[in-house]
């Protein structure tokens, strides 16, 4: 693949060419300076992924944005919009003697509201198992069918899916040992929460490129035609993400929202409909718990009723329990771009990656966790 | 977590295909792009391609980001960023 010219458009140096980098701020600054007259003074856009949110810090992008435009950090990191409740469940799991738990390592640090998370459950002697794929998973079933293997699945529209082609892939191969949580959360229900909100203040949101790259663009019309919300769909390279901004400061400025697809190699209008399709077969929509927000309808994914069987919640019969937040811990308005992790009085003290009290600073694409590591 | 690579695919077996993501190959299951064939290049998610990417749509991204970026760019707001559309 090195040496094949296609490829190099994918890997190509020019995604993050300096020169263009400093012409697309310079526009920036000209734009948003003309997108301020038209909200008032501040101009804030609403990154929703945790990618989006790590590719800005890593670029060190946001100090040289203007100061009158702010990116926030949106609820679409997956551990962190996961509620305590359903933290405590995962650890539950962990406690079922004879499993082997598989997860994504994102999961592995976050506490739950007993203060123990996987990491120190594996320590006490939990089989807790960090794997790249749920294939990976269904393959342990496969390879030991004497133990119950558990896929704790979490995430969006883009990460529902994978653990659907692995469920419905665990069922042709009869398979009796495999099971999955399904704490899947919905993007364009969380835009509708947020835009909602009395008190929202956001101008613009940059749109997640792989929840996208399932769904399609069609979803999101909503927020342009209902709520008069600018939206762009937004590759991940730092000149995607520069784009990105300034078709949002383009909309903004001529007063005309839509859904515009910045990251088109990769979103089409339609989505990937063999993707939306097993999304729909092996999971229905429910109510799902958010951290910070509570339970909302019609806002998640779960097992539907031929997918039952799979639903590790239900096989090893694990009740759902409220839980506290961390104490003095702004993850809830931080996921809800209502303050910055900076204005979290732990930020920095009390909790850092090291000895992290919120999820924020616990996943690696967390906001806090960002703004940690990258200085922003 | 939200996070995917593209790769090429460089061999297919029963519904599973051998990707190259710059040197680095891996089993990656094609169950959610059927379509997807030898020497295509797809977005790979954990394991899964969840699309397929077409090489002359990032390169027309890239025209696009050196016309309206390059020297002699002109109005970003007038040019080559409206033909960005759904």
């Amino acid at each position: 693949m090195k040496n094949s010219p296609a490829a190099q458009r994918f890997s190509s140096p020019l995604w993050r060419d300096r020169a263009l980098a400093a012409s697309a701020l310079s526009e920036i600054e000209r734009l948003s300076a003309v997108a301020a007259q038209k909200t008032g003074g501040q101009v804030n856009f609403m990154e929703v992924c945790g990618t989006h949110t790590m590719a800005i810090a890593a670029s060190g992008m946001r100090r040289l944005l203007p100061k009158g435009l702010r990116m926030l950090s949106g609820p679409g990191c997956p551990v962190c919009v996961t509620s305590q409740g359903d933290i405590d469940r995962v650890l539950a799991l962990a406690a079922v003697p004879g499993a082997i738990i598989t997860t994504f390592g994102d999961m592995m640090k976050v506490k739950g509201s007993r203060g123990l998370d996987l990491n120190s459950m594996r320590e006490r002697g939990a089989d807790i198992r960090v794997v790249y794929s749920p294939l990976d998973a269904v393959a342990i079933a496969a390879a030991g069918p004497g133990r119950q293997v558990v896929f704790i699945g979490v995430g969006f529209e883009t990460t529902a899916p994978v653990i659907a082609g692995a469920v419905a892939r665990a069922k042709k191969a009869g398979l009796k040992n495999f099971s999955s949580t399904a704490f899947f959360k919905l993007v364009p229900p969380a835009l509708e929460l947020l835009l909602s909100d009395p008190e929202n203040r956001i101008h613009g949101f940059m749109l997640p490129g792989h929840v996208s790259a399932i769904i399609g663009t069609e979803p999101y019309r909503f927020v342009a035609e209902k709520y008069r919300v600018p939206c762009v769909i937004t590759g991940f390279e730092p000149l995607d993400i520069l784009t990105g901004i300034n078709m949002l400061l383009k909309q903004v400025v001529s007063g005309k929202p839509s859904v515009e697809d910045e990251y088109f190699r990769a979103v089409r209008k339609g989505g990937n409909p063999a993707a939306v399709n097993i999304m729909a077969e092996v999971f229905s929509v429910c109510a799902a718990s958010w951290r910070a927000i509570g339970t909302v309808k019609a806002t998640g994914l779960e097992f539907s009723k031929a997918y039952a069987s799979f639903d590790a919640v239900k096989r090893f019969r694990i009740p759902y329990c409220d839980a506290p937040e961390p104490k003095g811990c702004l993850c809830g308005k931080i996921l809800l771009g209502k303050a910055l992790p900076p204005d979290c009085p732990l930020f920095g003290k009390a909790c850092s990656p090291s000895s992290a009290v919120g999820p924020c600073m616990v996943s690696s694409e967390g906001a806090c966790a960002a703004w940690f590591k990258y200085g922003n | 977590m939200c996070l995917a690579v593209p790769g090429k695919i460089i061999s297919l077996k029963n519904g599973d295909a051998e990707v190259d993501f710059n040197g680095v190959k891996r089993a990656v299951s094609l169950d959610l792009v059927p379509d997807a064939r030898k020497n295509d290049y797809v977005l790979v998610h954990a394991g899964f391609a969840i699309q397929v990417l077409e090489p002359k749509e990032a390169e027309e991204t890239l025209k696009l980001f050196e016309e309206i970026y390059g020297k002699d760019h002109g109005d970003a707001l007038s040019g080559p960023l409206s033909h960005i559309k759904p």
